[in-house]
């Protein structure tokens, strides 16, 4: 019936072309769903989906909690603070133990990269990365992938620019993979010790360590967050010498292309990764990229649940 | 011993790298030394009859580098168990490292790991560390130690940091004229690293280890080494770059002895990238890291043009449980002893190296460097021994390891060959039991 034959959505590495089209496609199906006046099917009625956060987050840990209820399925919320976790138990043994609980499926953020890989090999069920370490957020990936395509319709041909610290962004590699596949051409901005050079030996990447010749007739410009800890120390002299040559401005935008649309994957640093009041500009798109994030998980959800759970719609 | 029966090991092609012997030879052995070698020696009556037709008979290998866990973590290796898998890797003498729990910084220690030793079926030479704690700061007391039979002095596990340290060491270790090692990767490029710093570190988001992290830290010991002249053991050697630094302070006049590991020889960081849920097997990680490929094919060249010495299986063994955690915070090593001798046979089927060469880095080479028995299959010395069969290939199970640690990033590969048969002291410790084991 169709090619999509994953277990898990680990990274996007895995995934080809058609694979990403799919779920992109199955999310707009989601889409109607969510627009109707009671937002909820019950595909997924009696799957128990284990959400679970070894690293805080709350918008992504929200998004896929409303996009398992939307389809009908239970959510078990794990968080690490307060758990077995503080009294020496291991990851491994946590996740048998849910699993044991009832948990047919898992949506999974570490801090350890490769951690959800672990996961994946111990447990029967679908494992869903939602982000480990430095190495993927492919929901992230996706979502972004299927805003951009709702703005330009086709996503091959675009000039991407991510801009900020690649080296420690999930979000970065798994854009990379999902648009690269997609066709997007991809410039990869920032001070060079946060822009693995390596990372140019990939089809379609570049690395433009100035941001006024990378955004230079960009259609995308994409800032990344960055992290507290990374602000001062061995990586950045200091947030301000960040802001002086990285931070996306008015001009950046001026002389993109005419359509040239703004994103970010929150939370901002209000003022560092993107000039004040652009986030709100009719270029951005960073709300856009939160609903269609709900979209594309339960589209990941369900095709995941599909093929492994064996669930019939 | 002295009442055994008299062994003849017959027909095997006897290599020994000491003295260049190489022909299809009987060892007699007596009273546990080798007595006799040649075509013609004949076979004493009630002697034991040991037939290497088709095998080679070489002197017992002695490994330069190990972590036995003992004391202090003997969940991941006893002497005992290390001792067992050591045997069954064609080894008669390992050198223990002295990272153990306490560390070997006391002759104290030392003594109790003599002690236990005492019982083991291969002969556990054993290090004492550089400083006190492994803490790079104080000094240990080496000329107690020495005294106390530590055969050389390392802090393997963590690079010694203070090039002031490493100086005063090497003075000091002239005085027994005992080799001292480092592991040698400046501790502040690869803080935080778990894998090679390259392509496939990019794309995991993992921290990389810089190669130049172990050429830095290597070039300032080599140097201190020629200032002080203390013999200087250049420990698991993993970067391309080091080829070169290591010829070019050998011609200087530097006392070294450099060593590689099997699995520096052979695998590469892609086997981290896995494929789907197999990327980031911690069985596959190490330190120093497994690079890329073009490092691998430098280090070979190396090989193939003399720049090492020696042969060691950083057998860092762990408990399964241990390993099985996200990759950054599993620990690093894996067991080495059963397969580093069928490894590096299947290197030598590569072409990079004869089989004599091969045994000579494996034997009289770290024997020699810390002074130890064996190393030689001379008429006289204790009849440490191993038979290999090179054409007899093997499946690698680590379940089937004898060493605590199962762990290996070399499981379900076919290795080229392997030990069939060990003699420590003229008596077999260890004899593949059927034509089908380990096949």
């Amino acid at each position: 019936m169709n090619g999509f034959g994953h277990r898990h959505l680990l990274d996007l590495d895995g995934y080809s072309r058609p694979d990403i089209e799919y779920v992109l496609d199955a999310a707009e199906s989601m889409s109607e769903i969510l627009d109707r006046q009671v937002p909820q099917v019950p595909a997924l009625r009696g799957v128990k989906l284990a959400n679970m956060f070894f690293e805080s987050s709350t918008r992504t840990r929200i998004s896929f909690e409303l996009a398992a209820k939307a389809l009908g399925a239970e959510v078990i919320n794990f968080a690490a603070g307060g758990s077995s976790l503080s009294k020496g138990e291991s990851m491994v043994d946590t996740l048998a133990t849910v699993a044991a609980l009832g948990a047919d499926m898992f949506v999974m953020r570490h801090a350890r990269a490769g951690a959800p890989h672990l996961a994946a090999r111990i447990l029967d069920g679908p494992v869903i990365n939602a982000g480990d370490g430095c190495h993927a957020h492919p929901s992230q990936g996706l979502l972004d992938a299927l805003t951009i395509r709702r703005r330009f319709g086709a996503i091959d041909g675009l000039r991407v620019v991510i801009v900020g610290d690649i080296r420690h962004s999930r979000v970065a590699r798994s854009n990379i993979l999902a648009l690269g596949k997609l066709g997007a051409e991809l410039v990869l901005c920032g001070p060079p010790q946060l822009v693995p050079g390596q990372l140019a030996e990939l089809p379609a990447v570049s690395i433009e360590t100035d941001l006024d010749r990378a955004a230079d007739g960009a259609d995308v410009l994409m800032g990344l967050r960055i992290q507290h800890e990374r602000m001062a120390g061995p990586w950045l002299a200091s947030i301000g010498e960040y802001v002086s040559s990285y931070s996306i401005r008015r001009r950046h935008l001026e002389s993109a292309g005419a359509g040239a649309i703004l994103m970010h994957p929150g939370p901002q640093n209000t003022g560092v990764e993107i000039e004040p009041d652009l986030a709100d500009s009719d270029r951005s798109v960073i709300s856009e990229q939160v609903t269609a994030g709900l979209a594309v998980r339960m589209a990941v959800i369900y095709l995941l649940a599909r093929n492994v759970l064996r669930v019939e719609s | 011993m002295t009442d055994s029966p008299d062994l003849v090991i017959k027909g095997g092609r006897l290599i020994d790298p000491a003295d260049g012997f190489d022909q299809v030879a009987d060892l007699l052995v007596r009273a546990g030394r080798v007595e006799a070698r040649g075509r013609d020696i004949g076979i004493p009556d009630g002697a034991l009859l040991f037939d290497a037709g088709g095998l080679v008979v070489a002197p017992g290998l002695v490994d330069p580098h190990c972590h036995l866990r003992t004391p202090g973590q003997e969940h991941k290796e006893t002497l005992e168990s290390g001792a067992r898998a050591a045997a069954a890797g064609g080894y008669t003498t390992v050198v223990a490292m002295a990272n153990t729990n306490p560390v070997v910084d006391h002759p104290a220690v030392l003594r109790d790991i003599q002690e236990r030793a005492r019982g083991a079926c291969v002969r556990i030479a054993q290090l004492a560390s550089v400083s006190i704690g492994l803490e790079g700061k104080q000094l240990s007391d080496l000329g107690r130690l020495a005294a106390a039979g530590a055969i050389g002095f390392s802090d393997d596990g963590i690079p010694l940091a203070s090039a002031r340290l490493m100086r005063t060491a090497f003075e000091y270790a002239t005085r027994f004229d005992l080799p001292v090692s480092n592991h040698a990767e400046d501790p502040t490029l690869i803080a935080g690293a778990s894998m090679h710093e390259g392509r496939v570190s990019a794309r995991l988001g993992l921290i990389g280890a810089p190669h130049q992290a172990e050429e830095i830290m290597l070039e300032r010991d080599l140097r201190l080494a020629l200032l002080t002249g203390c013999r200087y053991h250049a420990l698991h050697i993993s970067s391309g770059g080091s080829v070169e630094i290591l010829d070019r302070a050998r011609a200087a006049g530097t006392r070294l002895f450099a060593e590689i590991s099997p699995h520096h020889l052979t695998l590469t960081d892609e086997q981290i990238a896995g494929g789907g849920e197999h990327a980031f097997d911690s069985q596959a990680k190490v330190n120093p890291p497994l690079r890329s490929r073009d490092h691998v094919d430098a280090l070979r060249r190396g090989l193939a043009a003399g720049t090492f010495d020696l042969i060691g299986t950083d057998h860092a063994p762990h408990a399964e449980h241990e390993k099985l955690a996200p990759f950054e915070e599993a620990p690093s090593g894996f067991s080495g002893f059963e397969t580093a001798l069928g490894v590096m046979l299947s290197v030598v089927a590569d072409g990079v190296l004869g089989l004599p060469d091969l045994l000579a880095m494996m034997t009289i080479n770290p024997a020699r460097l810390y002074g130890l028995p064996g190393g030689t299959l001379a008429p006289g010395v204790a009849a440490d021994i191993v038979a290999i069969d090179t054409k007899r290939a093997w499946t690698v199970d680590r379940w089937q390891f004898r060493s605590r640690g199962k762990n290996s990033p070399l499981h379900g590969q076919t290795l080229p060959g392997r030990a069939v048969a060990t003699w420590v002291n003229g008596e077999k410790v260890f004899e593949i039991e059927s034509p089908g084991e380990g096949s």
